[in-house]
């Protein structure tokens, strides 16, 4: 009978609080978590939307290519038309 | 039933509520950082995706680009040499000497001409693609060509010779109204004049109707000849 009393006890002092203890635990570092995972998230997403302006990049490409172009025309007249210094 | 039995049931039964309410609660939390996730993945390969010729593209647009640099800096040098070279990029761009041209090593260590010191960017442009001397390569080391805040003989040289010396044989600007010494009539075609002008108290010319424009004709004739000989 005492044993029983005793086994109680360990039940309601020892085994309930710790069981309780490491529980919470566990939840409030899952709970600590979902904040960083929707900020991680909106950064994501933050992201993807900076990075729509990457398609006029190949506006550049070809901007860049035509201006190096043109460039090398002018500098192919300026050729002719100037002796050179030397 | 003794009593220990009943508190070791209670016991059980309020470490199972705890274990329940625990560990639902930890699988709320898991679902909700599973869908945030989620939503992190779909960003995530959003930005995989729209990268992924990124490298690509400015991988072209730096080699066209270096192409471009080699060009200009090429030409720049072998038509004005390297010293002028260094000395119009320090000009244009201060400071830009010291970094000298990539393709010419050498110009790191070049002295550069004090041209902008003595030249403004217009008149480089206009000297450079006018004249080939070197500018300033006169005297690199000495005092500047022309006192650049108070000289202007080099800025007014650039514009027509009578203008600036001699304004005073410049031919007068016509007086116009009303009250003028000379009446001018309008034309009624461009470029001749119905009869030359009069000036007050003169004489008319006489059949103005008949030879006041062939006159003024071949007087315009004659003086575009004498100017063309």
């Amino acid at each position: 009978m005492t044993l029983e009393w005793i086994g109680d006890a360990i039940l309601l002092l020892v085994v309930l609080p710790v069981v309780v203890y490491l529980l919470r635990g566990v939840l409030n570092a899952a709970n600590s978590i979902v904040p960083s995972a929707r900020q991680i998230a909106a950064a994501a997403t933050a992201g993807s939307k900076d990075l729509d302006a990457t398609a006029l990049l190949l506006t550049t490409q070809d901007q860049v290519q035509k201006t190096i172009e043109v460039a090398a025309d002018y500098g192919g007249s300026l050729d002719v038309i100037l002796d050179d210094a030397n | 039933m003794p009593a220990a039995g009943v508190v070791m049931i209670i016991a059980v039964v309020l470490i199972v509520l705890a274990l329940v309410y625990y560990l639902v609660s930890t699988i709320v939390a898991l679902q909700r950082i599973t869908n945030a996730l989620d939503d992190a993945i779909t960003g995530v390969v959003g930005i995989i995706e729209k990268s992924a010729p990124v490298d690509e593209v400015v991988t072209s647009i730096n080699t066209n680009l270096d192409a471009g640099v080699d060009l200009l800096e090429g030409l720049l040098v072998k038509k004005a040499g390297l010293s002028d070279a260094v000395g119009l990029v320090e000009g244009l761009y201060p400071g830009a000497a010291a970094e000298g041209f990539r393709n010419f090593p050498e110009s790191k260590t070049t002295k550069a001409p004090r041209i902008s010191e003595v030249y403004t960017k217009g008149t480089l442009t206009l000297a450079r693609l006018g004249r080939e001397a070197p500018i300033a390569a006169a005297s690199p080391n000495g005092p500047a060509l022309r006192n650049a805040s108070y000289g202007s003989t080099a800025a007014r040289i650039l514009y027509p010779e009578v203008r600036q010396t001699r304004p005073g044989s410049m031919p007068r600007s016509p007086i116009i109204g009303t009250d003028s010494p000379v009446q001018y009539e309008p034309s009624e075609s461009p470029g001749v004049r119905k009869r030359m002008p009069v000036a007050v108290g003169a004489p008319a010319e006489p059949s103005a109707e008949t030879g006041g424009v062939v006159k003024s004709g071949l007087a315009f004739l004659r003086r575009l000849k004498s100017d063309d000989q």
